[in-house]
């Protein structure tokens, strides 16, 4: 089981990826679309790269839930 | 003739030959060829293992995350739109936005991302197809990703003639300006489809060169011993401004665009005429758009792809059209056909040739066709006064643009 810094640190990595996110700014009170400027299509990105990570399923309603680092840090490691 | 005059003020290129205009214009005068062997495991099995791609990958020019949701024929689109922009100063002088459209075109789309997202659909499932997907793949998405870099907010065009796309656009851009639609038009074009199934395509058509072991002789237009086209990538961008728009801001201005033709064959899907009577009247409207008559053409940048079907029509057109006196050339000797590109890049080294007074060559025309009858700038660069000069593009569906360039 994966603790939530290193779950966060695995959102880091995605979020770099596909978003060019700097690391040093993903925290787990930073709101996706308002902190860390990701637009809804990379978020589906982020989201389908995140399952593959953590080997869990993100179901399209939960996605909306996930506002921040934090919402999916908790849901992942609630379901991994 | 029209009232209102319509310049070039500014040139932006991503080609074979270079990373920017000045290199691959250099590259055209040098007479240095584009075309290198294909070395992608993938090209193995093809009858055709050489392409002329790009000298500088876009991943040196655009930042990474933004590549990552461009299509190849996008990046390139908006690594030739940035230097033209640059180029022509609108920038710093400041533009109407309102005043401002993108006429840009692709003769395939966004091909590499359909094929490269299809293997991704059959491999790893419908969840993990990126949803970048569309708006790299659709057709008016270089065109779109112009318009929104630069803010262009008089109407978007994307064209799609095939191989006549460059100059499509170029002609519907001196349209826009004339009718008062535009002060300032991105006009051009771009084309990435160096990948198996379009060159299996081309190649299953016998339209392809197959000289694998001589890349660098493979495209030699008009000569007895031509034997298809080589493909090509790569991206160009013209700026077209209206004449009293750029002399009010003290623009530089290369040349005047001053007159287009645009035709239909209505003869074959993808055979050209042999006659070249589409041609010789997209050369005519031309001619008489810019208020010259064919006496007046110094120089005809030519469509010449080097294919033994198509290269002689075109000869007997230039002849029919403007006279036996031109200085032809071709370029896709050097850079190979970037099909729908060709027309914008071709555009570009007409307008250099007026600009500098000097035409660049037709290489590896060693053993010129028996029926050649009109003065090819072969092997070497010529030095010319040039007044005016005609670009050609013929596309497959039967499309014919001339495009008549101008001394400013």
């Amino acid at each position: 089981m994966a603790t939530r810094a290193e779950i966060t640190s695995g959102l880091a990595e995605i979020l770099e990826e596909v978003a060019g996110v700097n690391p040093d700014d993903v925290a787990e009170e930073k709101s996706f679309t308002d902190d860390l400027d990701v637009d809804s299509l990379s978020m589906v990105e982020v989201v389908v790269a995140a399952e593959e990570k953590f080997g869990v399923k993100i179901p399209d309603n939960e996605v909306q839930n996930l506002k921040t680092v934090g919402d999916a840090v908790t849901y992942i490691e609630a379901n991994h | 003739m029209s009232s209102v005059d319509v310049v070039v003020t500014g040139l932006g290129a991503t080609t074979p030959l270079g990373g920017d205009v000045a290199s691959t214009w250099d590259a055209m005068l040098a007479g240095r060829s584009g075309v290198g062997p294909l070395t992608q495991e993938w090209a193995g099995p093809l009858p055709v293992r050489i392409a002329a791609q790009l000298a500088v990958e876009p991943s040196e020019i655009i930042e990474r995350v933004k590549l990552r949701r461009l299509d190849r024929a996008e990046a390139m689109a908006v690594i030739s739109a940035r230097e033209a922009w640059a180029d022509s100063g609108l920038a710093d002088a400041g533009v109407d936005q309102d005043r401002l459209a993108v006429s840009f075109g692709t003769g395939i789309g966004g091909v590499i991302t359909t094929l490269e997202q299809n293997e991704i659909l059959q491999s790893s499932g419908p969840r993990r197809v990126s949803p970048h997907t569309v708006p790299m793949l659709m057709p008016n998405g270089p065109a779109a990703h112009i318009g929104l870099e630069l803010g262009a907010r008089a109407g978007v065009r994307a064209m799609a003639s095939a191989c006549a796309t460059g100059a499509e656009a170029v002609a519907l851009g001196l349209d826009l300006i004339r009718a008062g639609r535009a002060d300032v038009v991105v006009a051009g074009s771009t084309e990435a489809v160096v990948h198996p199934l379009p060159i299996a395509g081309f190649a299953s058509m016998r339209a392809m060169s197959t000289r694998n072991d001589e890349p660098e002789r493979a495209s030699r237009p008009w000569d007895a011993n031509r034997d298809g086209f080589v493909l090509g990538e790569g991206a160009g961008t013209i700026i077209l401004e209206r004449a009293d728009h750029a002399a009010a801001r003290g623009a530089r201005v290369y040349a005047r665009l001053a007159g287009a033709g645009i035709t239909s064959d209505g003869y074959d899907i993808v055979q050209p005429d042999p006659e070249c009577a589409g041609g010789i009247r997209a050369m005519r409207t031309a001619i008489r758009d810019a208020g010259l008559t064919g006496a007046d053409i110094h120089h005809v940048n030519a469509h010449a792809t080097s294919t033994p079907a198509g290269d002689m029509g075109e000869i007997k057109g230039i002849r029919a059209a403007i006279g036996g006196h031109p200085i032809v050339t071709s370029t896709k000797s050097m850079s190979g056909h970037l099909l729908g590109a060709a027309g914008a890049l071709e555009s570009i080294a007409t307008i250099l040739a007026i600009r500098d007074g000097i035409i660049p060559p037709t290489i590896n025309l060693d053993d010129p066709d028996e029926r050649l009858d009109l003065d090819v700038a072969a092997h070497k660069a010529r030095t010319a006064d040039i007044q005016a000069a005609l670009n050609n593009s013929f596309g497959f569906g039967g499309h014919n643009v001339a495009l008549i360039f101008t001394r400013a």
